[in-house]
């Protein structure tokens, strides 16, 4: 049988040539630690990071490479900072279609006193930009909004969420979890203050690696770390240093996924982000169309597609997700993911908690046979 | 020929400097930081003495953080 992976809202696969290469090349021929220690090795392995964070700030407009800092994932870019930044009595806006990795946090926050507002979107998981302004009180610090969803694709109002942050003189984090790569961000044009990203999605690069974009309205002072230790930086000193990125850097980094990375998004930037997104829609489209004409399937999110990323959820009336998944992969080797995706406010919004939808999450390497085979599968499996 | 040493704060501003002052057309290398100089960050960036001036000034332009400049 031959295996179709749809999945990559998941986490991409399979990954570019380029970037296995990258990543044995770091190990085989480089190997050492990044910013530490002055030798020839070490040199080369902290200009690999360097390069990475150039790539990204290619990528993502940002002037200054050293805005960005690296983590593991989106979800400890996301921690830092929610509890770094914000502090009881402040307040937080957010949508109903996030993530756990944002209500997570955001829950646990509220328990210690800070104020949480969760605006409600539509059952296709859209926001209306001007509920988020009226939301905001006096002591509003932050808005924190997914992207895109990682259940329907649905496209959420930045840019607007953006102006409005600026005009209130409060600060904008998006989770870029599903965009970063398969959709235009520029951090200036749209008033980005915070971009979480993760690097084992559409940025191609292997898992363990993650970054977040501070920007200059930012005031560092009132960011505090989530971790504290070494940076190969003022070693002189017990406190941590007070400047990008060491702040936010402590402890040996993950150089040999950073490498990876690299060569992810330097795969991104040479295909064009414009063109990877016009192919995941097509693949979409053609996920859309098919699964809409088949009985009994029921499709969830925006019909318009600009509103949308390449992630498409649905149903099979009288079967459970998990069922529909597991016949998809045994029986016809299509593989994607089934249930609530860490993201039970989002399946309330759209109306489908406790149950959870199946979701197809096309990438930049499928093609159109593949998802043609995925829709007539599913097809089969709703006939019986 | 004389040279000189710029030390950083952070090897990360190390390789930042060292980006600009290659693009900036200057003959400049990322060594040890020599022992005498009172620098924690293990990288500093060597360029010819001669360069001194057009160096920090193009440094300072690009908004590049310097802990300190020393003739080696």
């Amino acid at each position: 049988m031959s295996f179709v992976y749809l999945d990559n809202a998941a986490t991409s696969f399979p990954k570019p040539p380029q970037v296995v290469e990258a990543i044995a090349h770091f190990l085989t021929h480089i190997g050492a630690n990044a910013g530490r220690s002055g030798h020839r090795l070490s040199i080369e392995a902290g200009r690999i990071v360097y390069q990475t964070r150039e790539a990204l700030a290619e990528l993502f407009h940002i002037s200054d490479p050293l805005r960005i800092v690296f983590g593991h994932n989106v979800t400890e870019m996301l921690n830092l900072v929610l509890t770094g930044f914000l502090r009881p009595g402040d307040h937080v806006i957010t949508s109903s279609m996030e993530h756990n990795s944002v209500m997570r946090p955001l829950r646990a926050l509220e328990r210690e006193g800070v104020e949480v507002s969760v605006i409600p979107c539509s059952p296709e998981g859209l926001l209306e930009p001007a509920e988020i302004e009226k939301a905001i009180r006096p002591n509003t610090r932050l808005i924190v909004l997914n992207h895109a969803s990682n259940v329907t694709g649905t496209i959420l109002p930045v840019k607007e969420a953006g102006e409005i942050a600026h005009r209130h003189g409060i600060f904008l984090l998006v989770d870029a979890a599903q965009t970063a790569g398969v959709y235009p961000i520029d951090v200036e044009a749209d008033k980005i203050d915070f971009l979480a990203f993760t690097g084992h999605k559409g940025l191609l690069g292997p898992t363990g690696t993650g970054g977040l974009y501070i920007g200059p309205r930012v005031p560092l002072e009132e960011l505090r770390p989530l971790k504290r230790g070494g940076t190969g930086s003022r070693s002189e000193l017990e406190e941590q240093p007070d400047f990008l990125p060491d702040k936010y850097e402590s402890g040996t980094q993950n150089a040999a996924g950073l490498a990876g990375l690299e060569a992810g998004v330097r795969f991104v930037l040479e295909r064009g982000v414009e063109e990877i997104r016009s192919h995941e829609l097509e693949l979409t489209a053609r996920i859309l169309e098919g699964l809409s004409s088949i009985k009994g399937v029921k499709v969830y999110g925006p019909s318009d597609l600009s509103l949308r990323v390449g992630i498409v959820s649905f149903n099979v009336e009288g079967m459970e997700p998990s069922e529909v998944a597991l016949r998809l992969d045994e029986e016809f080797g299509i593989m994607c993911r089934p249930g609530l995706h860490c993201a039970p406010s989002a399946h309330r919004t759209i109306g489908t908690f406790p149950k959870g939808t199946v979701r197809f999450a096309p990438g930049i390497f499928n093609t159109a046979e593949e998802v043609e085979k995925a829709v007539e599968a599913v097809r089969k499996i709703a006939r019986r | 020929m004389e040279y000189g040493v710029v030390v950083f704060y952070s090897t990360s501003w190390a390789l930042k400097a060292e980006k600009v002052a290659k693009e900036g057309g200057f003959e400049v290398k990322l060594i040890p930081t020599p022992r005498q100089i009172s620098s924690d960050c293990g990288t500093a960036l060597r360029f010819r003495w001669e360069d001194r001036e057009a160096l920090l000034a193009l440094l300072e332009s690009k908004g590049v953080r310097i802990e300190g400049v020393h003739k080696i």
